[in-house]
């Protein structure tokens, strides 16, 4: 075999797997993307029912509902619009009414977001940065404010840590 | 006045360090060979400092100093002392100070090893060594001092993250971090092969241990954390390609393809450019990963207090290292001679397409870890990358790696031989077909991966032990069918060849484990006392729900009875949810029974006001096989290490005792 098909036979082994490794990233990449989105995004854009992303938002005071087998109702607000949540499983043990939350699913024919995932912030002023953003973008982020009404971000006495997701 | 001792230690570091990092330069312009002398001593100094550091933190932590802002943040007096010691990197100053000493640690160890390493070489990595030591020491010093004190000091602690409360803590970041910063010897190695524009067979030797020692901790790092994550987080998932997982898998998969690499050119003197790369590459995947956990761009339990000022600066050592470094490279490595092209079918030529599967599957998970940070800074939109990416892009890559690993072992070097080697692994081949049709028939309907995954691995365990049973056989003329001189020869093979066979034994038992997940079980329900759930196999049945007191929590504890489906009792459970009062948090403690490799995984819920509980309950088909296989692996590395041809100090008198039993067994 000469030098330069060689050569070429191992230009053309990782041209084939660099083609490989794109074509996969870009295929994943179509099908597996979640999007963020705040209860006013949902109101406001019409997202197609059984789209699948996550929701973030505050849990709102009152709406915690248990019903039989572990499932759990409640509503997610960015006190702007509201949507409501169903989830089968356990909750994560710092989902609290009155504190961020991020729940992973999707949106049924009637309006109600059915989750699989539910994530929430092992720390009793957690927010989620997503939550926090949304919030701040619709003017409702309130520094320091009192607890529930404007939660305050981690600060360097609270650090923050990931809570154990709840997985349907 | 231990801490402020403490404090005086790390600034002295920083100056030592810089000694360190500008005599090796003198001493090429002077030529005075002593100087570099100098080098050595200051890494060891550099090293006594750190440590120093280290125990004076360690010492406010287990004496409950709370005059120290570090241990009033993470520490609290009724904390058991096992976590008043691994509290001390429970938090982000004290986790860099681990970094930095741990860093050091290898400095030290590079000095202290005299005749591995030539001198010239040992000089200039230990420079780059000590210029890495005074960018991170400085860091500390000025972003995140762990010695700052409090005035007035608090009576009581905030007490640590009471999910961090667990020997997790103690085990899982020193192994993680002698494998990450274990890489940067590889890259001091590699800068010092550019400045000097010279490398050779010398050189891969000399880097080989240590990026075999880096690897295998960090295997044994990654692994400790995903089991930790499995029992602590209470949802039995063992893998979230979360970024910061990710952040310690992109090193290991480098690193995986680097120690391959040497090898090639250790062997061959070929692909030396690109192991240089590799080398720089790994590392700088390693600082990374310290970013995206440290500087808090991703939210999680690795990500401790938030400070814009650490992620610009870690931002800026990211840039100079790994900016500066592929500099370098960019402009240094045509100097360096390139070795010989070979042919296709060979070892080399397997390991290079290793190197190519491993690179582009490191690279699918740089994209999927990357992407969403980007998009977010880009366009605003948030963006989640979840397992689907990941599953969808790493898994067909990862499939034909792992089909390449016995074949590749059977091919010789220089030239394979295509059809020799499918006969060597015919046994291989079969067993592997047999056992994957078999499980596929056993468990119709269910997953097809599953089997696929089984056979796989039965076929990286076979092939693994063919490898072994061939060569102690032997080639030629002196081939044997003598089962009791294959034993001796077996015996007498050289160490780098069981581990290297254990190394992938163990892959193979890790994709067994992976693959066993897909029948893996779970049930959710309420419970009162007496009534029962099942899942898989097995039934659990709730006994009663008490309450119980630990050192620093309150507990609700759940006792469950684990029985056959048929009745048999197997074993108790206990979960509980432990409330932390110093913290006013609560967590879950899940409640393993394990049954051969196998694991009956109970997690508790909500605690009604009627007494019914909610209890989620998991069957894990041998899910241990996935730690245990990566605890294997790392085993395979550390028998690799204690080879003779490891021990480079004195190649020439190695290789002259090698020679005989090379006669005997010929070339790898």
């Amino acid at each position: 075999m000469t030098r330069k098909s060689r050569r070429l036979i191992l230009i053309a082994a990782c041209g084939s797997v660099l083609a490989l490794a794109v074509g996969l990233i870009l295929f994943a990449m179509s099908g597996s993307i979640v999007f963020f989105r705040s209860p006013t995004d949902i109101a406001q854009q019409g997202i197609a029912p059984g789209t699948r992303m996550r929701l973030g938002g505050l849990v709102k005071d009152g709406s915690l509902k248990r019903g039989p087998d572990q499932t759990v109702d409640f509503a997610v607000t960015d006190t702007n619009a509201t949507v409501e949540v169903q989830y089968k499983g356990l909750l994560p043990d710092l989902f609290r009414e009155g504190q961020g939350v991020v729940a992973e699913g999707m949106l049924e024919p009637g309006g109600r977001f059915r989750a699989d995932t539910v994530l929430a912030k092992h720390d009793e002023s957690y927010m989620p940065r997503e939550v926090a953003d949304a919030l701040k973008a619709q003017g409702r982020w309130q520094e320091g404010g009192s607890k529930g009404a404007g939660p305050k971000p981690a600060t360097a006495s609270n650090g923050g840590t990931l809570g154990p997701r709840s997985e349907r | 006045m231990i801490v402020e001792t403490g404090h005086f230690a790390l600034a002295l570091a920083l100056a030592i360090s810089l000694v360190q990092m500008v005599m090796p330069v003198w001493a090429a312009r002077s030529g005075d060979p002593a100087l570099r002398q100098v080098a050595s001593q200051a890494a060891l100094g550099a090293f006594a400092c750190v440590l120093f550091a280290f125990a004076a933190l360690t010492w406010a932590h287990v004496t409950s100093d709370f005059s120290v802002q570090n241990v009033v943040e993470n520490s609290h007096t009724q904390k058991p002392l096992i976590y008043k010691f691994s509290g001390v990197w429970g938090n982000h100053e004290g986790s860099m100070l681990l970094w930095v000493l741990i860093l050091t640690l290898f400095g030290a160890c590079v000095a202290a090893a005299k005749n591995s390493v030539p001198p010239r070489l040992r000089a200039n990595t230990l420079g780059v060594q000590g210029l890495i030591t005074f960018v991170f020491v400085l860091f500390i010093i000025t972003t995140s001092n762990p010695f700052s004190r409090v005035v007035p000091a608090p009576m009581e602690g905030n007490d640590l993250n009471p999910l961090l409360q667990d020997v997790g803590l103690a085990i899982h970041p020193p192994l993680l971090y002698i494998g990450y910063v274990g890489f940067s010897i590889s890259f001091a190695f590699a800068v010092a092969a550019l400045i000097d524009g010279r490398i050779d067979a010398v050189w891969a030797r000399a880097v080989r241990p240590w990026t075999l020692a880096a690897w295998s901790f960090l295997t044994l790092g990654i692994a400790m954390g995903s089991y930790w994550a499995y029992y602590e987080l209470g949802w039995g998932g063992w893998w979230f390609w979360d970024p910061v997982e990710n952040a310690s898998l992109m090193p290991w998969i480098a690193g995986t393809a680097l120690l391959h690499s040497t090898v090639v050119m250790e062997k061959r003197d070929a692909l030396k450019v690109w192991t240089v790369l590799l080398a720089i590459l790994t590392f700088s995947l390693s600082l990374i990963g310290t970013f995206l956990v440290r500087s808090g761009v991703i939210t999680s339990v690795h990500s401790f207090a938030t400070d814009p000022t650490r992620g610009v600066f870690i931002l800026a050592i990211l840039v100079l290292f790994i900016g500066g470094s592929l500099t370098l490279f960019a402009w240094r490595a045509p100097l360096l001679r390139q070795g010989g092209l070979f042919a296709p079918i060979s070892r080399e030529g397997s390991l290079v397409l290793n190197n190519l599967f491993l690179v582009a599957a490191c690279a699918t998970v740089l994209v999927g870890t990357l992407y969403p940070l980007l998009l977010e800074m880009l366009t605003g939109e948030k963006i989640t990358v979840g397992p689907p990416f990941f599953n969808a892009t790493f898994i067909p890559l990862a499939i034909p790696l792992l089909l390449i690993v016995p074949f590749g072992q059977a091919l010789a070097w220089k030239r394979g031989d295509v059809l020799a080697a499918s006969q060597r692994l015919f046994a291989a081949l079969a067993v592997a077909l047999v056992v994957g049709f078999t499980v596929m028939a056993l468990t119709w309907g269910g997953p097809v991966l599953a089997p696929v995954g089984i056979g796989l691995g039965a076929y990286l365990l076979i092939g693994s032990a063919l490898e072994i049973v061939s060569r102690a056989r032997g080639y030629g003329s002196s081939r044997t069918r003598d089962l009791g001189q294959i034993g001796r020869r077996a015996i007498g093979l050289p160490r780098s060849a069981w581990g290297t066979a254990l190394a992938h034994a163990g892959v193979g038992v890790v994709v067994i484990g992976i693959a066993a997940q897909g029948w893996a079980t779970e049930g959710l329900a309420t419970l009162k006392p007496g009534q029962t759930l099942s899942t898989g196999p097995y039934t659990a049945t709730l006994d009663r729900v008490a309450p119980r007191a630990g050192p620093n929590y309150e507990e609700a504890a759940a006792f469950l009875t684990i029985r056959t489906r048929s009745g048999d009792e197997i074993g108790r459970v206990e979960t509980g949810k432990r409330f932390y009062p110093s913290r006013k948090m609560s967590v879950t403690e899940s409640g393993l029974l394990t049954i051969g490799a196998s694991q009956v995984y109970a997690s508790l819920g909500e605690i009604g006001q009627d007494g019914g509980v909610g209890l989620r309950l998991y069957y894990k088909p041998l899910v241990l096989m996935i730690w245990l296989g990566a605890v294997v692996m790392a085993l395979g590395g550390g028998l690799s290490l204690t080879d003779r041809r490891m021990r480079v100090g004195v190649p020439a008198k190695a290789r002259g005792r090698a020679m005989p039993s090379a006669a005997a067994v010929p070339a790898e």
